[in-house]
């Protein structure tokens, strides 16, 4: 299709092997794609390296994660340069690149991970910029319980499948919001004059077949934080296998755990083979079981995550103890943010399961006058208790 | 079909300058003849560049702003209901009703809407789709086909072919994720704050009496905004305001002045929470670098 003297079979073979490549990196790449891609070789655009760059890069490029990663791929590729970057990012992966420690050594009590994460707030995540990347882990690392703990061995089958049952359940119970959207009815609560008056031509004018509207049910967005810091350890597993659940279930949800610092985690949950979404999140999850800093994740989560995460006004979940080692009104100062742009905010504390709880603790007492509905979650039942309040419109 | 060179030329002179990445995608845009998904945060000049591409061009812009519940009644077509009621009563009892279907449902009775304009205009035009992500997911799936193959159906009458080949530029905010699918028939690019370099340039492009020193001077000042912790970052439409501003007071140095700096803030940072968070001092502190460089 495209011949040529000018083009060498290399060329197109080794644009190929590109394209090949961009899509294990999930860019969304068709064979009009390939096809356009293979036209600019023929074009003026080829004349170097950086023009080349510049001119496939919005062709491939689908939105700004694709932008991001575009130049180091390219560069990677063609000019052999970063190639170790570039093959990591294949599939996905884990970010570290540092030899895992094994449980074993890890060793850390509980105590000196709080110590270390009040000694030093960790600032300064983004994991945009990789640039700053190796400081960021050293910072971060001081605070966190050098621990990746291995999420795989503590499922039971049974339980799994309850999990994925209930997610599945609350899923299909949230799926519709009403909107104040209408949509064109043959009977419904408010009459569509334009469209009737179109109607009432085929009679000659007599508006004797009339058009209705009614409201429009829309798809319910979920986003869900998971703190999985030590004093939630024993909680974290379930949920995780219930946000994976529902990560599934849904056709718009997000999830992100924190600790000291927020991740986001939708994509590694995507995998719907349980025991590699969880060994997947063990790994992207460095920190698991360290300390917390809710006030500084969740300002985390309104600067960078929140603008693509609550687009359309979201139900936010939030499953925390909150146990927060952040300063004072920092965290009610959050959660007025987030109020502002979610539509809904649920709060899981898996606490109020123990008898005789009060929300004693700063964090919550600071968080609580944000949230629309404060619930127990220590176990699966919990959890399907909140059926009737997931349903209310 | 022009070069880059004479695209980036153009480009210039009629008061946009560019990076070299954009003008390698809006000349790709005409190679390939594919539509151009902008995004970028807000005031980084993506509506701009469909206004410049028209100049450019010299043809003319035609801009459909999106907003929820914009259905194609109001962007492609609709019927003039009202003419064709009046036109079936004068008729009555003369003539066949065939062709009086066939006479009110013709091209007179056509309310043309932006994308139709846009695909029957004689000469080629620029269509600059608005803020895309603002409206329902049904409207994108319906530019699907406008996008793809430059034709719209219109159930009455057929399919509409375009008489001219219209350069469309969709631009988006992301306050909702747009569709894969609208995503694969575009081209893409992201358009970040131009860097001080370029603001400058800008400044200096749009605003003729502005000394070169304020304009390094603003552009440094507000490259350092950026950095700031701001609900809103200012954009090169801020900067431009506040410049004026400065301007209008008379102001050659900053360094002088960081109370008169201050005083406009109001035309670069828009909440009340940014305001607090800029006081005088770190607008001095600001200034005061400016003196220590310069």
């Amino acid at each position: 299709m495209i011949g040529g003297a000018a083009l060498a079979e290399g060329g197109l073979l080794k644009l190929s092997g590109f394209m090949a490549l961009l899509r294990e990196n999930e860019f969304r790449i068709g064979m009009k794609e390939t096809q356009d891609a293979a036209l600019l070789l023929a074009s003026p655009a080829s004349a170097s390296p950086r023009l080349l760059r510049g001119a496939l890069k919005p062709l491939c490029c689908a939105n700004h994660e694709d932008w991001q990663k575009f130049d180091r791929l390219f560069d990677g590729y063609f000019l052999r340069r970063g190639q170790r970057i570039a093959s990591v990012l294949v599939g996905t992966p884990p970010q570290n690149h540092q030899p895992q420690r094994r449980i074993g050594d890890a060793a850390s009590s509980q105590g000196q991970t709080q110590e270390a994460d009040e000694a030093s707030p960790a600032e300064a995540q983004s994991d945009a910029n990789p640039a700053d990347s190796r400081s960021q882990r050293r910072t971060a690392s001081s605070a966190q319980a050098l621990m990746t703990r291995d999420l795989r061995h503590i499922v039971d089958a049974d339980e799994i499948a309850k999990a994925e049952a209930l997610a599945q359940r609350l899923a299909k119970l949230m799926r519709t919001r009403l909107t104040r959207r209408m949509r064109l009815a043959r009977r419904g609560t408010r009459l569509d004059l334009r469209r009737t008056l179109h109607r009432s031509i085929a009679s000659g004018g007599e508006p004797w077949q009339q058009v209705w509207r009614i409201k429009k049910p829309r798809p319910l967005r979920l986003v869900m934080l998971m703190d999985a810091s030590g004093s939630m350890a024993l909680y974290t597993p379930w949920f995780a296998r219930f946000m994976h659940g529902a990560i599934n279930a849904f056709r718009m949800a997000e999830a992100f755990v924190f600790h000291t610092q927020i991740a986001d985690i939708g994509a590694v949950l995507k995998d719907r083979d349980l025991p590699r979404a969880m060994d997947r999140l063990g790994l992207v999850a460095q920190g698991i079981g360290g300390g917390t800093r809710i006030a500084g994740c969740l300002a985390d989560f309104n600067r960078y995550h929140a603008k693509r995460a609550l687009r359309g006004r979201a139900l936010v979940m939030i499953f925390s103890d909150g146990f927060d080692t952040g300063a004072p009104g920092a965290l009610a100062r959050e959660m007025l943010h987030l109020r502002q742009r979610c539509r809904r905010i649920l709060w899981l504390n898996p606490l109020i399961g123990w008898k005789d709880y009060t929300p004693e603790a700063r964090g919550m007492r600071e968080a609580l006058p944000f949230i629309d509905h404060f619930a127990a979650a220590h176990s699966l039942e919990s959890l399907a208790a909140l059926e009737p309040w997931l349903t209310m419109q | 079909m022009l070069t880059r060179e004479t695209m980036a030329a153009r480009l210039e002179a009629v008061g946009y300058i560019a990076d070299a990445d954009l003008v390698g995608v809006l000349w790709l845009m005409d190679y390939l003849q594919r539509p151009l998904l902008i995004e970028g945060e807000a005031g980084v000049g993506k509506t701009e560049v469909a206004k410049a591409l028209a100049q450019l061009h010299q043809c003319p812009l035609i801009r459909l702003q999106c907003y929820e519940g914009l259905d194609q009644n109001a962007a492609l077509y609709e019927w003039n209901y009202q003419k064709q009621l009046l036109a079936i009563r004068l008729r009555e009892g003369k003539g066949a009703a065939e062709a009086l279907e066939a006479h009110v449902f013709s091209a007179p009775y056509l309310l043309e809407r932006p994308l139709l304009r846009a695909i029957r205009s004689p000469e080629p035009v620029v269509l600059l789709i608005d803020e895309i992500d603002r409206a329902d997911e049904e409207f994108e799936a319906f530019l699907l086909e406008l996008l793809s193959d430059f034709q719209v159906t219109i159930p009455e009458l057929g399919t509409l072919n375009a008489v001219s080949m219209p350069r469309i530029i969709l631009t988006s905010n992301g306050t909702r994720d747009i569709s894969d699918a609208l995503r694969r028939r575009c081209l893409y690019h992201y358009l970040e704050f131009p860097d001080m370099g370029r603001e400058t340039r800008i400044l200096m492009t749009r605003l003729p009496q502005i000394s070169a020193q304020l304009a390094v001077q603003v552009a440094e000042i507000v490259a350092a905004l950026r950095k700031e912790d701001l609900a809103k970052r200012p954009g090169v439409a801020e900067t431009l305001d506040w410049a004026a501003s400065l301007i209008g007071l008379k102001v050659e140095d900053l360094g002088a002045s960081p109370q008169e700096a201050h005083a406009c803030l109001a035309a670069l940072l828009k909440t009340r929470d940014d305001r607090a968070a800029i006081s005088l001092e770190v607008i001095a502190r600001l200034t005061g670098k400016l003196e220590a460089v310069g």
